[in-house]
């Protein structure tokens, strides 16, 4: 918007594996917003590459970055990001609109995607009936709708608590053993424990890149966490 | 599939706003309705217009003498004693493009009946009088050829006679008045044509056989007119050119002498009323237009609000993957849907009040299947012209931003 011009991403190269889960760390302004919209085809870099699946995204026009955007990458934001007035059913419909799949098709597609995340229940629902959590989950199955090849997902345990955080990264852990890559921010440390890899951004640049240990798998995590809320109780 | 989810998705966000959805309509209403009323009054004046002059004989052509000069002073038209009735007759069976034609006569007289008089004009005329002027009968019969053949003492009194003459209920019909000195038998009466544009009362006439009349009560064998009727208003140009060829050869006119009689139509009098009519329809159709026009601006206003209203919605449905395309389709649609609806409901309210305007006001309003097309369209084709920018402005957004728009 403004007209000072900021160099928010400097020399940063890397490669993203198909099936890979990766978090992303860094301080605000270190550039991993920046990062997360060109991977996710939102935005496309001033000078350099990217290549997605092969093919070289910066050479094409809007109408094709959205249809790349539409039949491979799904996203999950921080606060959402449902259509509000709208059912959970009509929200995890939406890109299917838009890549024309008939009527009886769409309804198979949704149906599955909402049992996936849990919500078999409460597919005509509007957003402010459902609690964070569930809202997240509605995020989730639309993102995941069109069978995406990638999961972009913006801080998305930022507004829940942990035992509900920890339940929405077990649906990632699950999309991404079933081939899904995922690719996260997030500023918690337990959180990001989750992924097989972290990146750190500071000031435009990747810090470091490292393969994560002592992996935290959600679903077990979950069966401790009980005990944990008692002791803060 | 595609276009029934974008239809569903227009109905929604409208319905989200009932009231400002409503408020935008008004506009567009407001303009289909008066461009429609004002079309159902132009029209209507129109018709009434050429009802009106049709009663009078839309294809009469009248052939008058020339105003006679006695003394270098011209005297009133009509004057001259140039007209015969063998030119009457003559055209009858040299011009091809007229179907009936009538001398006409007219003289005043006192008219008595028992101890009634009137004062009034007796007209003589052929048979053929009646239809050329489109003159109908109430009760009785007109009279015929052989009336004429045999100048038969009979009439055909007006309303205004009959009232005068005999007044109450009692039935003219087959009593014989006098007039000047000459008894006559009625043996029609005329049904009432009211007052003529120029304030004469047409109903105060007494019409009876032209040769009865010429022989019996004038002096000459002048007649003051000749009544044409065209065989239709198409050829009323030709036949008058016939009749002004016939007549100088007749009349043994040099080439470089004026007519000693002068035609005249109804085409002109229409032409002239059309043209004010045209004129005033014009006016009033743009003004209409132009609240057609405004309406169009307020729907262009309510959409570019909707545009920022719904930044955040537009940002997501451009991140799971809808083209500019697909953005710019759902809100030209809604504004379509917004200006069709408010088109819909105008012509509906336009053609009420059109009624109501008829019914109530005395005004002729005819309602034209045409305008009724042309709102439809033009309604269209507002919503398509002024929802343009506004999503054509959503289509432009930058998902980015429009994500993180609060």
């Amino acid at each position: 918007m403004g007209s000072q011009s900021l160099v928010a991403l400097n020399d940063v190269s890397m490669d993203v594996l198909e099936g890979e889960y990766i978090a992303v760390m860094g301080s605000s302004g270190s550039g991993k917003s920046t990062f997360m919209n060109i991977l996710g085809c939102l935005d496309v870099p001033t000078r350099g590459e990217y290549l997605f699946n092969g093919e070289s995204v910066i050479s094409k026009s809007k109408i094709q970055l959205a249809h790349l955007r539409r039949d491979n990458i799904g996203f999950v934001f921080q606060s959402f990001n449902l259509l509000s007035r709208t059912t959970a059913y009509d929200n995890v419909e939406l890109p299917l609109i838009y890549s024309n799949v008939a009527l009886l098709k769409r309804r198979v597609k949704v149906e599955q995607a909402l049992i996936s995340v849990g919500l078999k229940d409460r597919m005509s629902s509007m957003p402010n009936m459902l609690s964070g959590g569930q809202q997240q989950r509605v995020a989730i199955a639309r993102a995941i709708v069109n069978n995406p090849k990638m999961l972009l997902a913006d801080e998305p345990t930022g507004n829940l608590d942990t035992r509900t955080s920890m339940e929405i990264i077990q649906i990632f852990q699950e999309l991404n053993d079933k081939g899904i890559t995922v690719v996260m921010v997030t500023h918690e440390e337990d959180i990001a424990q989750t992924s097989k890899r972290r990146i750190v951004f500071r000031d435009g640049k990747m810090l470091k890149s490292e393969d994560t240990t002592n992996r935290i798998i959600a679903s077990e995590q979950l069966k401790l966490l009980p005990k944990l809320e008692e002791v803060v109780l | 599939m595609y276009i029934q989810s974008s239809i569903k998705v227009a109905f929604k966000a409208l319905g989200k706003n009932r009231f400002r959805s409503f408020l935008t309509m008004l506009g567009i209403i407001i303009g289909v309705v008066s461009v429609i009323v004002m079309e159902a009054i132009g029209n209507g004046s129109s018709a009434d217009i050429n009802t009106r002059i049709s009663s009078l004989g839309t294809n009469l052509i009248t052939i008058s003498p020339v105003s006679a000069r006695s003394m270098g002073v011209s005297q009133e038209s009509g004057t001259a004693p140039t007209l015969k009735k063998e030119d009457a007759d003559i055209l009858m069976s040299e011009v091809s493009s007229i179907t009936a034609v009538s001398p006409f006569v007219r003289t005043t007289k006192q008219m008595k009946f028992g101890n009634q008089n009137w004062r009034s004009n007796i007209s003589g005329v052929y048979p053929e009088y009646f239809a050329i002027r489109d003159m109908e009968i109430e009760s009785g019969t007109i009279f015929t050829k052989a009336d004429e053949k045999k100048l038969a003492k009979v009439c055909i009194i007006g309303k205004t006679v009959q009232n005068n003459l005999f007044p109450g209920s009692q039935n003219p019909i087959g009593s014989t008045i006098r007039i000047g000195t000459t008894p006559f038998l009625i043996i029609g009466t005329l049904k009432s044509k009211g007052t003529s544009g120029g304030g004469q009362d047409q109903d105060d006439i007494v019409l009876a056989p032209y040769s009865t009349v010429q022989n019996r009560m004038l002096g000459s064998d002048n007649i003051q007119q000749i009544y044409v009727s065209a065989e239709s208003e198409d050829v009323v140009n030709t036949a008058v050119s016939e009749i002004q060829k016939s007549l100088r050869i007749r009349h043994q006119l040099l080439p470089s002498a004026p007519n000693d009689f002068t035609i005249s139509t109804q085409l002109d009098i229409r032409e002239t009323l059309n043209t004010v009519v045209n004129t005033i329809t014009i006016l009033l159709s743009a003004v209409a237009a132009i609240s057609l026009f405004v309406g169009g601006i307020g729907i262009m206003n309510i959409m570019l609000v909707s545009v920022t209203e719904r930044t955040r919605e537009i940002g997501i449905r451009m991140a799971v993957g809808a083209t500019g395309f697909d953005v710019q389709f759902q809100l030209l649609l809604e504004a379509v849907v917004l200006s069709l609806i408010g088109g819909v409901s105008g012509i509906a309210l336009g053609l009420t009040t059109s009624y109501l305007v008829m019914r109530f006001a005395g005004f002729t309003s005819i309602v034209t299947v045409q305008s009724i097309i042309i709102s439809f369209i033009v309604s269209t084709l507002i919503g398509i012209f002024f929802g343009w920018y506004p999503s054509r402005k959503a289509a432009n957004l930058n998902p980015i931003d429009a994500l993180r728009y609060e």
